[in-house]
Parts: structure tokens; C-alpha cells; sequence
């Protein structure tokens, strides 16, 4: 790392991409998801653009148990329409959303690869729960229906790492694959990691991002437990917001050595040009101003941007009373003045907090605000809340050129991973 | 009848703020008896057990629940009174 500079320089310096000495350039060249607001990107960027809420009352088994009974459930999902039988025995409700995510992302790179390109590409992604529509099913038929047989598949699908390891297997990626398991921040810590991996060499390709599906009985009663859900709608940033929403669905990108890309003429999404992670080290549940903070300024530090530079954030805005406030008393202290200039939006009033996914479905907010202009509202907005007091793009998307902007994630545990982009 | 839910709900915060029941007055608030919120929701998990009640709370606005956390007081009388509407 050079030694950092100072007034005019650094901002004429900032203005650039950053030379790096050894270092890769890091660009996106697909996406691909599956959420509550559609099973494509294009859907979900129409979604963005209207407004449109994915929220609606939970359709699964045992629902009526539940006193919290609202999500953000993928909409028209019938697995039979994108995997045969076989496929279907074989893959949870995760790894189902994974694959068709990371299908589509590549299909747009137009990337095959077959022969040495195989070799130097890999995949990480992130999730929180895994498998956990097997885990209910299969506890439900040793405890609730006293059968002492299940299917041999149960442990193959329930792993966390089985979406990672079916997605390397479809696409023939034999280098670096894994899953990253950080709660809320899992996409974002994925993607920070592809992302260093292909900036230091170790990768040429990575397929990133992240899934969950974890709505199903027990997943939900397990949160109705921490007593921090809304019965009713999510409502970021609001005065009279009651707590999160949960979705389900998955992000998928295709993350690309910029040489690699410029060589073949893909057509680049955003670049990638900033990642930081930190750890409140403090709280197993309470967010820290402080340990966000940190990993706001790390992002835009490694980015080599400057705070002024920043247009749009993707808040982590859960719509709980704690996160909300915390993330923005974190982006007032990291942005300064700036802070009252910037546009920040939660999505998540729209897909639902798709938890281990969530960042990875929050990405194509900040694409989308990079390559058309438009930035994804805040819905579900009615109360101005002096402790929130940022441009929050209440309830509807707004015209604005940015040329860079981050996304934010902060995961119980105290985690926090923050990734930067900027338009090419 | 009553005097013996006051001491059941004040077993179960005294263990919960590891305190002895004899150091819990009705003036006490959860923040005097060193209770954070993840320690709220779990008396209010140990209370919904002992007693077989389901309280209404929402961490996000405590002050908006029908189930007033604000003192001892507040919370035993709540308590007192879902105990009663189920024996209703």
C-alpha cells in the first residue's frame, strides 16, 4: 500500500482507477437472481424502478402456527419448471435458487469454462441457513412422525456448502470454491472475497453472491423467538418501523479479471473496487455504529475513493429500530457533510431480508443506479425519524447519474462487510 | 394466588439478572437490574413458559406493546392479567 495522500492530489487520484501495482482490476459480466420481486434481473430491476412490494402472507406448511406471518416468498416457484426429478431429490430450495441465479449470470458473461479457464475459475457464496427447508422436513418425519427412515440425500442437501459445490459442478469450476456462513453479511463477505481473489491473482473467474431459504415453519419460528420481526410490513428508516421481514431467493454474479473481459469484449456491468470487513467485537445481536463505520471507510480506503465521490449507498436497513439508526449514524460519521448529499435506500422493504442471499439481491440496486441512472426507493416509508435523517429515496426510484456506490451489510454477530463499485 | 405469580416472576428475573429476589423491588427497571435487551426477551421467553401465556412484545417498540417492561411493577400486573384472561 502507498502511503496516503493528501488534499489535491489524492482527490485527482481518487478520479481515476486506482494503478495497482500487481494488482488485478475486478469487473462484473453477469447476474443472475431469483426473489420475491421476480426470477430474473430484468423483473427485479422493473420491480425496483415501480416500487413494487414482494411482501405477502406465507404460503407453507403449518403456517397458521406462526404469529409472524408475512414474507418475501418467491412468488409462481414450482422447482419442476427448471429441474428434473433427479435434480429436484438432490438440490434444497437454496441450492434450487442458486443454480437457476448463476445460470442466468452466466449465460449473459457468454463465458464457457471448458479447458484451462475451468482451472483458474471458482466459486464462493455466501449462506446463512443452507439447507434448512431439510433440516424442517426431515425433523419433522423422524420427531413429528415418529418414522426412523429418511432419505439418504438429507445430508447432501442440507450443507451449507451444497449450492457452492453444485454450481461449481454445472459449470465445470475447478479452483477455489466454498461457502461463507456470516448470517446477513455472508453474500457481501462472498463477494469481498471473490473479489480479492481475482484482484491478487488467484482466480481469473469467480461465480459470487449468495442464497437463502429459510422460509419454512422453522425457520420463521426461530426468529419469531428474537421477537424482532414486523407482523405487518417492512419499513426502513421509518419513525414507526416494527422490524425486519424475511425473504428468500438468491444473487449470483460472474466476477471477471477486467484484462480478461476487455479481451473478449464482455460487456461490463460496474467494477468492483473496494472491499473492507470488520467485527464489532462487542454484541452477539446489538449493531455498533462504530464497527460499521469502520468498514464503510476500509471500503472506500481500498477503493481509493473519496467519500464525495460516493452517489448511492445500498443501505443494510432491516427496518428494525437498532440497525437502522446505528447504519446511520455510521454513514453520517464515515461521509461527513457529504453523508447529507448522498442517496442511501434499503431494498429490503421490497425483497424481504434475504438474510445469507441479501447482499447479493442488493447488488443489482447498486448496478442498476450505476449503468441507468436510477436508484432503487426506500417503500413503505411514512414517518421521517430524526435518528434516520438521510436522503433515504423514500418510496419512489429517483433520476440521478452516480458513479460509485456501495453496498452494506452488517450480520448479527457483529460482522460487517462493505463492497464499493463504480460505473465503467 | 397472586402473591404467588409476584414471587414465580420475581424468581425468574432475579435468575435472569442474577440477583437475589430480595434485591427486586416494583420500582426496579430491567436497565437497574443490569437486564440488556437480548436478557429481556429471554424473561420474557422464561415468563410465556412458567406461565403458559403468550405476551405481546415486539423488541423494535417496547413502548408501543400492551405488555408494559417499563418497571417490576408494570411487568408483574401485565403478567397478572394474561394469567387471568387465560383462566377466563
Amino acid at each position: 500500500m502507498s502511503p496516503k495522500k493528501t488534499g489535491k492530489k489524492a482527490e485527482a487520484a481518487a478520479a481515476e482507477p486506482r494503478p495497482l501495482a500487481g494488482l488485478r482490476r475486478v469487473v462484473i459480466t453477469g447476474a443472475g437472481t431469483i426473489n420475491a420481486l421476480g426470477h430474473d434481473v430484468p423483473a427485479t430491476l422493473a420491480a425496483f424502478r415501480e416500487g413494487r412490494c414482494g411482501i405477502s402472507q406465507l404460503d407453507f406448511r403449518d403456517v397458521d402456527r406462526l404469529s409472524i406471518q408475512i414474507g418475501a416468498q418467491v412468488h409462481d416457484w414450482r422447482a419442476e419448471d427448471y429441474f428434473n426429478r433427479q435434480q429436484i431429490l438432490l438440490y434444497d430450495k437454496f441450492t434450487q435458487f442458486a443454480l437457476l441465479a448463476a445460470k442466468q449470470a452466466v449465460a449473459q458473461s457468454g463465458l464457457d469454462f471448458q479447458g484451462a479457464l475451468g482451472l483458474r475459475s471458482g466459486v464462493v457464496l455466501g449462506t446463512a441457513g443452507g439447507g434448512l427447508n431439510t433440516w424442517d422436513e426431515n425433523y419433522r418425519t423422524v420427531y413429528e412422525e415418529g418414522k426412523n427412515r429418511v432419505h439418504p440425500f438429507v445430508v447432501p442437501k442440507l450443507m451449507n456448502n451444497a449450492a457452492a459445490s453444485h454450481v461449481s459442478m454445472e459449470f465445470g469450476l475447478r479452483g477455489p470454491a466454498f461457502t461463507v456462513a456470516t448470517a446477513c453479511a455472508s453474500s457481501n463477505h462472498a463477494m469481498g472475497l471473490a473479489f480479492q481473489m481475482i484482484r491478487s491473482g488467484g482466480a481469473q473467474v469467480m461465480l459470487t453472491g449468495g442464497s437463502e431459504a429459510m422460509l419454512c415453519f422453522g425457520g420463521v419460528k426461530a426468529w419469531e423467538g428474537l421477537r424482532v420481526m414486523s407482523k405487518d410490513a417492512c419499513r426502513p428508516f421509518s419513525a414507526n418501523r416494527n422490524g425486519m421481514v424475511q425473504g428468500e431467493g438468491a444473487g449470483v454474479f460472474v466476477f471477471e479479471d477486467y484484462e480478461n473481459a476487455r479481451a473478449r469484449g464482455a460487456d461490463i456491468l460496474a467494477e468492483v473496487v473496494g472491499f473492507a470487513m470488520s467485527s464489532d467485537a462487542q454484541d452477539i445481536v446489538m449493531p455498533s455504529a462504530q464497527g460499521a463505520e469502520r468498514a464503510i471507510t476500509g471500503a472506500l480506503q481500498d477503493a481509493g475513493l473519496n467519500p464525495e465521490d460516493v452517489g448511492y449507498i445500498n443501505a443494510h436497513g432491516t427496518g428494525t429500530a437498532a440497525n437502522d439508526k446505528t447504519e446511520c449514524a455510521a454513514v453520517a460519521h464515515a461521509f461527513g457533510h457529504h453523508a447529507d448529499r448522498l442517496m442511501m435506500s434499503s431494498t429490503k422493504a421490497m425483497h424481504g431480508h434475504v438474510i445469507g442471499g441479501t447482499g447479493a439481491v442488493e447488488l443489482l440496486a447498486c448496478i442498476m443506479a450505476l449503468r441507468e441512472g436510477v436508484i432503487a426507493p426506500t417503500i413503505g416509508y411514512q414517518e421521517a425519524d430524526p435518528e434516520c435523517a438521510l436522503d433515504v429515496v423514500p418510496n419512489e426510484a429517483r433520476q440521478a447519474r452516480v458513479d460509485a456506490v456501495l453496498s452494506n451489510a452488517f450480520a448479527f454477530g457483529g460482522l460487517n462487510a462493505v463492497i464499493a463499485l463504480r460505473r465503467v | 394466588m397472586t402473591d404467588q405469580i409476584r414471587d414465580r416472576i420475581t424468581a425468574i428475573i432475579a435468575e435472569q439478572a442474577m440477583l437475589e429476589p430480595d434485591q427486586i423491588s416494583d420500582e426496579s427497571t430491567p436497565q437497574d437490574l443490569g437486564i440488556d435487551s437480548l436478557g429481556l426477551v429471554e424473561s420474557i421467553f422464561a415468563l410465556e413458559e412458567e406461565f403458559d401465556i403468550s405476551i405481546p412484545f415486539n423488541a423494535n417498540e417496547p413502548d408501543k406493546s400492551d405488555f408494559d417492561i417499563s418497571t417490576m411493577g408494570t411487568i408483574i400486573a401485565a403478567v397478572e392479567r394474561l394469567v387471568a384472561q387465560k383462566a377466563a
